[in-house]
C-alpha cells in the first residue's frame, strides 16, 4: 500500500489504546494496585464496551435508534449460561467453554436480531425505536416466567413452576424470576479483552468495507442509497444483526461473570445506559464508545468510593444533562469554543 | 360478570394511560421530542398530592390542584432549563437530556423523600355497587374516566377552539412557518409542556389512588406503557392518544385476567408491534412518505 | 459482462471536440419504451399516457412547465412510485414490480432535483457506494480481509478516481461530499450515478443554480458521457438553451399530458407548446 489512509489508522489507533489499557491493567493487577471493588468491575466494563460498539453499528452507523440493546444482551447471557451448564462435562476446560458459550449467545443474539429484524426494520425513526423498547420488554418479561431445566430425560422448558417437573438430581438452569443460580463464574478479563478486539474487528472492518459503505449511505440518505441499487433490507439487517450478536457475546460473558444473573439486569434502563454511553461518546465514533463506556462505568463506582454514594446518581444525572448542553447548544459551544480548540467531529472515523 | 368487571377495570385504568399519553403526544407533536422525563413528573405530582393530604391534612382536591401547579410550574422549569438549549440539536441529544432529566427526578426524589415505599391514600374511597356481590366499580375508577373524559374533551376544545390552540398546532405543523406568522414558538412550547405536566399530576394522584404503592421509580413503567399508548394510537394525534391509553389498559387487564399476570407486558407490547407492522404510524396517525 | 466494461482498465476515450449534436448516426434501437404509463395520486392523475421510447444512446430531453410531472415520470422509471397504469420497458425487459434498487441494477441510474449525497461521506467512499454493485466480495470476505477485499478495493478506489475525472475532481476525493460547492455536489451525483454502470442515466436538471459558463460546459460534458459509456441520456431542465443544444429528442409535458414530441426545430416552433409555457395569445 502506498499511503496508509486515515480510516484504517483510526482502526490502529483504537486497536493501540485497548491493548495498552489492558497491559497497565495488567501491571496494576500484578501489583496487588487494583481494589477489589475496581477488580469486580473489570469484566462487566467489557461487557459495556463491547455493547457500546456494537450499539454504535446500529445507532451511529446505520443510523435507527435502538433502545432494546439490553434485549439481546440477555438473550445471549441466558443461552450462554444455559450453553455453558449443559456442555459442563462435554468441555471440561473452561476458557473452551467459555469461548463456546460465548459463540452461543452471539448466535442466540443474532437471531433474535433477525426475527426483530425482519419485520420492523421497514419502520423508521421514533417508530423502530419504539418496537425496539417493546422487545426488549418482551424478551424480559418472557424470561422472568420461564423455567429451563436439564435432567437424565433431556432438557425441560416449562412457563411456570408447577409445570416445571425437573426429576431430582436434576440441573435448574434458569428459574423464572430468580433468573439463572448457581453458574459457575467462568469469565476472565483477559476474555473480556479479547471480545473487545474481536469486537473492534468486526466492527471497524465491517465499516471500511463494501457492506458498510452501503449501511453508512442507507443512513445518509435512504432514497439515493437505492437509486444507486442498494439493497435497504439486506444491509440495514446486516447492521442490526451484527450489532445483535456481538451484544449476545457480551452478554454471555456478562451473565458467566456472575453466580446468579436474573432478567431484571438487562432492562429498559440497561438499554439506555448503553445508548448514553454511544450518544456521548459521539456517534459514530467507535474510540468515543469505548472511552465513555470504560468511564461512564467506573464512574458512579469510583463516586461511591469518595463517599458520594448517596448523591452519585444525582451527580450522574447532573453530569449527563450538562455534557449534552455543552455539546448540544450553540452558545455554550462557542463560548467553550474560545477555551478549548475545536475538536472536528468524527462521523464515520474512529 | 367477571368479564364486564375487567372491562370496567381496563376501560379505567386505559382513562389514566390515555391522560399520561397526552402528554407525550402534545409534546411530541410539538416539539417532535420524546419526552422520557414525562413518567418521573407523574412521580413528583403523585408525591406531592401524598404530602399535601397525610402531612397536611388538605382535602384531597387541594392537594391534587397543588400537585397541578407545582408540576406545571417543574414541567416549564424542564423545558426551559434542559430542552429550550437543545432546540436546534440532533433529536437524539434532546433524547439523552431528557433521559437524565429523569434520572435527576428520580434520585432527587430518593434523596428528599427515601426509597421505600409509601401507601397513598386514594383520592376518594369506597365503590359504586351495580349488582350486588359480582358488578362494582371502585369511586376512583369511576373519576379516572370521568377525569379522561373531561381532559378530552377540554383538550379537543382548546386546540380546535382557542387562539392558543391554533398557534400550537400551527408550530406542530411548521415552527418556522409559525414563527414568521408572528407566533411566538418559544411561548407554545411552554404552554405545551404545562399542560402536559399538569395533566401528568392529575394521572399521577388518579393512579396511586388505583394503585396505592408510591416510590421514586413509580412513574417510570406507567410513563413507558402511556408512551406506547401514544405510539400505538399515532403520536402526535389527540384522539389517538385516548383510543391507544383505552386500548392498552383494556388489554392489559384482559391480558393479566386471561393469560397471566406475568405475561402481561409481554402481550401488551406483542400487540404494539403487530399494530405498528399493520399500520406504521399507529392507529389514528398519518403516515407520510418521504418527498422525493 | 457488464461488470468487464466496467473494470475495464485504461484511458477514458478522448473527448471529442464538442459540436453540440455529433454528426454521426446514432444507434436509435429504444433502450427505454413506456407505453401508457400513468399514475393517480388519490384522485389526482398525475402522469397519463405517457408513451415515450428512448433510443441506445439518444439524447432525450423532458421539459414542461412547473408542476407538469416531469419529476414524477423520473420517480415512474425509478419506481420510487409504482405505476398505476402503463408499462415500463428497459432493453425490453420488464420493470413491473421491480423496486428502486432492482431497477437500478437492471441498468436505470438517476441524480436528483434536490441533491441526494451520502453527507457525511467522502467523494470517494460517494462513487464506491455507487460502485456497490460491481464489487462482488461478501461481508466475510470484508470483515476477515481476504485477498479478494484487497483486490476488489483496489479495483474500486482506482475506477472512482477515473469516474472523478469526467469533472476532473478527482483532487477532491477526500473531501466531505456535504462541504462541497453546490454545483460540485451536482456533478458528484453525476458521476454516483455513472458508477452504477447505467445504460439509461436519468438527470433531473442538471443545469440548475448554474451560470451560463458552468452550464456550457456540462453540456459539454453530457455529451462526452454519452460518447464514452455509450449510454442514453434523459434530462428534465428548464434551461433551453442547454435542452435545445444537445437533445436530439424532446418531450414535453403539460399537466401530466404529453403535448409535443419531436426535435428542437419541432419544439420551438409547435404552437401548443408556446401556448403552454406563455399562455394563448389574445
Amino acid at each position: 500500500m502506498k499511503k496508509i489512509n486515515k480510516n484504517s489508522l483510526n482502526g490502529f489507533i483504537n486497536y493501540g489504546i485497548v491493548i495498552a489499557a489492558f497491559a497497565v491493567i495488567q501491571a496494576l493487577l500484578g501489583m496487588g494496585r487494583l481494589s477489589n471493588s475496581l477488580q469486580s468491575l473489570l469484566v462487566p466494563a467489557c461487557c459495556y464496551i463491547v455493547m457500546a460498539v456494537s450499539l454504535n453499528l446500529t445507532v451511529g452507523i446505520l443510523g435507527e435508534l435502538s433502545l432494546g440493546h439490553g434485549g439481546f444482551m440477555s438473550l445471549g447471557a441466558f443461552s450462554g449460561i444455559a450453553a455453558s451448564i449443559l456442555l459442563q462435562n462435554a468441555i471440561p476446560l473452561a476458557p473452551a467453554r467459555l469461548a463456546v458459550s460465548m459463540a452461543v449467545g452471539a448466535l442466540a443474539g443474532a437471531l433474535g436480531g433477525v426475527i426483530v429484524g425482519v419485520p420492523v426494520l421497514r419502520l423508521q425513526g421514533d417508530y423502530l425505536a419504539i418496537v425496539t423498547l417493546a422487545f426488549g420488554q418482551i424478551i424480559k418479561n418472557i424470561i422472568m416466567v420461564l423455567y429451563v431445566g436439564v435432567d437424565e430425560r433431556g432438557i425441560h422448558i416449562a412457563a411456570s413452576s408447577e409445570r416445571f417437573d425437573l426429576a431430582p438430581g436434576g440441573t435448574a438452569i434458569i428459574k423464572g424470576p430468580m433468573g439463572a443460580v448457581g453458574v459457575t463464574k467462568l469469565a476472565t478479563f483477559t476474555a473480556g479483552f479479547i471480545l473487545i478486539l474481536i469486537t473492534l474487528a468486526v466492527v471497524q472492518n465491517l465499516v471500511n468495507s463494501r457492506a458498510g459503505r452501503a449501511i453508512m449511505a442507507l443512513r445518509d440518505n435512504r432514497i439515493a442509497a437505492e437509486s444507486v441499487g442498494i439493497n435497504t433490507t439486506k444491509y440495514k439487517l446486516m447492521a442490526f444483526v451484527t450489532s445483535a450478536a456481538l451484544a449476545g457475546a457480551a452478554g454471555a460473558l456478562f451473565g458467566l461473570n456472575y453466580s446468579s444473573t436474573g432478567a431484571s439486569k438487562f432492562d429498559f434502563n440497561t438499554s439506555i445506559l448503553v445508548l448514553v454511553f454511544v450518544v456521548l461518546g459521539g456517534l459514530g465514533s467507535i474510540r468515543g464508545s469505548i472511552i465513555a463506556a470504560a468511564l461512564l462505568y467506573v464512574l458512579p463506582e469510583m463516586l461511591r468510593g469518595l463517599g458520594l454514594n448517596d448523591f452519585r446518581m444525582l451527580i450522574y444525572a447532573i453530569v449527563l444533562i450538562l455534557v449534552m448542553l455543552a455539546t448540544n447548544n450553540d452558545q455554550l459551544k462557542a463560548l467553550l469554543g474560545r477555551v478549548i480548540p475545536k475538536r472536528k467531529g468524527a462521523v464515520t472515523s474512529g | 360478570m367477571s368479564f364486564l368487571n375487567n372491562v370496567i377495570t381496563g376501560v379505567s385504568l386505559g382513562s389514566i394511560y390515555a391522560i399520561i399519553a397526552l402528554g407525550y403526544t402534545m409534546v411530541y407533536g410539538i416539539a417532535k421530542m420524546l419526552n422520557f422525563a414525562h413518567g418521573d413528573v407523574i412521580m413528583v405530582g403523585a408525591y406531592v398530592c401524598f404530602f399535601a393530604m397525610g402531612s397536611f391534612n388538605l382535602p384531597p382536591v387541594a392537594g391534587v390542584l397543588l400537585a397541578v401547579a407545582v408540576c406545571t410550574v417543574l414541567g416549564i422549569t424542564i423545558e426551559r432549563l434542559a430542552y429550550k438549549p437543545l432546540r436546534s440539536a440532533p433529536s437524539l441529544a434532546v433524547l439523552i437530556t431528557a433521559i437524565g432529566v429523569s434520572y435527576l427526578l428520580q434520585n432527587s426524589a430518593q434523596l428528599l423523600w427515601g426509597a421505600d415505599t409509601k401507601t397513598f391514600r386514594p383520592l376518594v374511597e369506597g365503590s359504586l355497587v351495580l349488582v350486588p356481590g359480582q358488578l362494582s366499580i371502585s369511586y376512583v375508577a369511576v373519576l379516572s374516566i370521568v377525569c379522561c373524559v373531561v381532559v378530552m374533551i377540554a383538550l379537543t376544545l382548546f386546540t380546535g377552539q382557542t387562539k392558543m390552540g391554533k398557534a400550537m398546532r400551527a408550530c406542530s405543523e411548521d415552527k418556522a412557518a409559525a414563527q414568521l406568522m408572528g407566533i411566538d414558538v418559544n411561548a407554545t412550547i411552554s404552554m405545551t409542556f404545562a399542560i402536559g405536566s399538569a395533566l401528568a399530576a392529575v394521572a399521577g394522584a388518579l393512579m396511586c389512588s388505583a394503585y396505592p404503592v408510591l416510590s421514586p421509580t413509580t412513574g417510570s413503567m406507567p410513563g413507558i406503557r402511556a408512551f406506547t399508548a401514544a405510539v400505538f394510537g399515532g403520536i402526535g394525534s389527540i384522539p389517538g392518544a385516548l383510543l391507544g391509553g383505552i386500548l392498552l389498559g383494556v388489554i392489559e387487564t384482559f391480558a393479566k385476567a386471561y393469560i397471566s399476570t406475568d405475561l402481561s407486558d409481554a402481550v401488551v407490547f406483542a400487540v404494539l408491534i403487530i399494530v405498528l407492522l399493520v399500520r406504521p404510524a399507529g392507529l389514528m396517525g398519518k403516515y407520510v412518505p418521504e418527498k422525493v | 459482462m457488464a461488470e468487464k466494461k466496467q473494470f475495464q482498465k485504461g484511458k477514458m476515450v478522448p473527448v471529442p471536440s464538442v459540436s453540440i449534436i455529433p454528426e454521426r448516426d446514432l444507434d436509435k434501437s429504444p433502450i427505454l419504451e413506456c407505453s401508457h404509463l400513468g399514475i393517480d395520486f388519490g384522485g389526482l392523475t398525475a402522469v397519463n399516457e405517457f408513451n415515450v421510447t428512448v433510443g441506445r444512446t439518444e439524447i432525450a430531453g423532458l421539459i414542461g412547465p412547473n408542476g407538469a410531472g416531469k419529476t414524477t415520470v423520473f420517480n415512474l422509471l425509478t419506481k420510487v412510485y409504482q405505476p398505476t397504469r402503463g408499462t415500463i420497458l428497459l432493453d425490453g425487459l420488464d420493470t413491473h414490480g421491480k423496486t428502486p434498487s432492482q431497477v437500478n441494477r437492471m441498468g436505470i441510474a438517476r441524480t436528483f432535483q434536490n441533491i441526494r449525497l451520502f453527507n457525511n461521506l467522502t467523494v470517494e467512499d460517494n462513487v464506491k457506494i455507487g460502485l456497490h454493485n460491481q464489487e462482488k466480495y461478501s461481508m466475510f470476505s470484508g470483515i476477515l480481509r481476504l485477498p479478494k477485499y484487497w483486490r476488489q478495493e483496489k479495483a474500486a478506489h482506482e475506477r472512482a478516481l477515473e469516474l472523478l475525472s469526467i469533472f476532473d475532481m478527482q483532487d477532491l476525493a477526500n473531501h466531505q461530499a456535504g462541504s462541497l460547492p453546490y454545483g460540485a455536489q451536482r456533478r458528484l451525483e453525476i458521476v454516483r450515478a455513472l458508477a452504477t454502470n447505467p445504460s439509461l442515466l436519468l438527470l433531473d436538471e442538471p443545469a440548475a443554480g448554474m451560470n451560463p459558463s458552468e452550464t456550457a460546459e456540462l453540456m459539454e460534458n453530457i455529451v462526452k458521457i454519452r460518447d464514452t459509456f455509450q449510454i442514453a441520456i434523459m434530462l428534465i431542465e428548464h434551461d433551453m438553451s442547454l435542452v435545445m443544444g444537445i437533445c436530439e429528442g424532446i418531450c414535453v409535458l403539460n399537466f401530466g399530458q404529453i403535448i409535443a414530441k419531436g426535435t428542437a426545430e419541432e419544439i420551438q416552433s409547435n404552437p401548443t407548446v408556446i401556448e403552454a409555457y406563455l399562455g394563448k395569445q389574445q
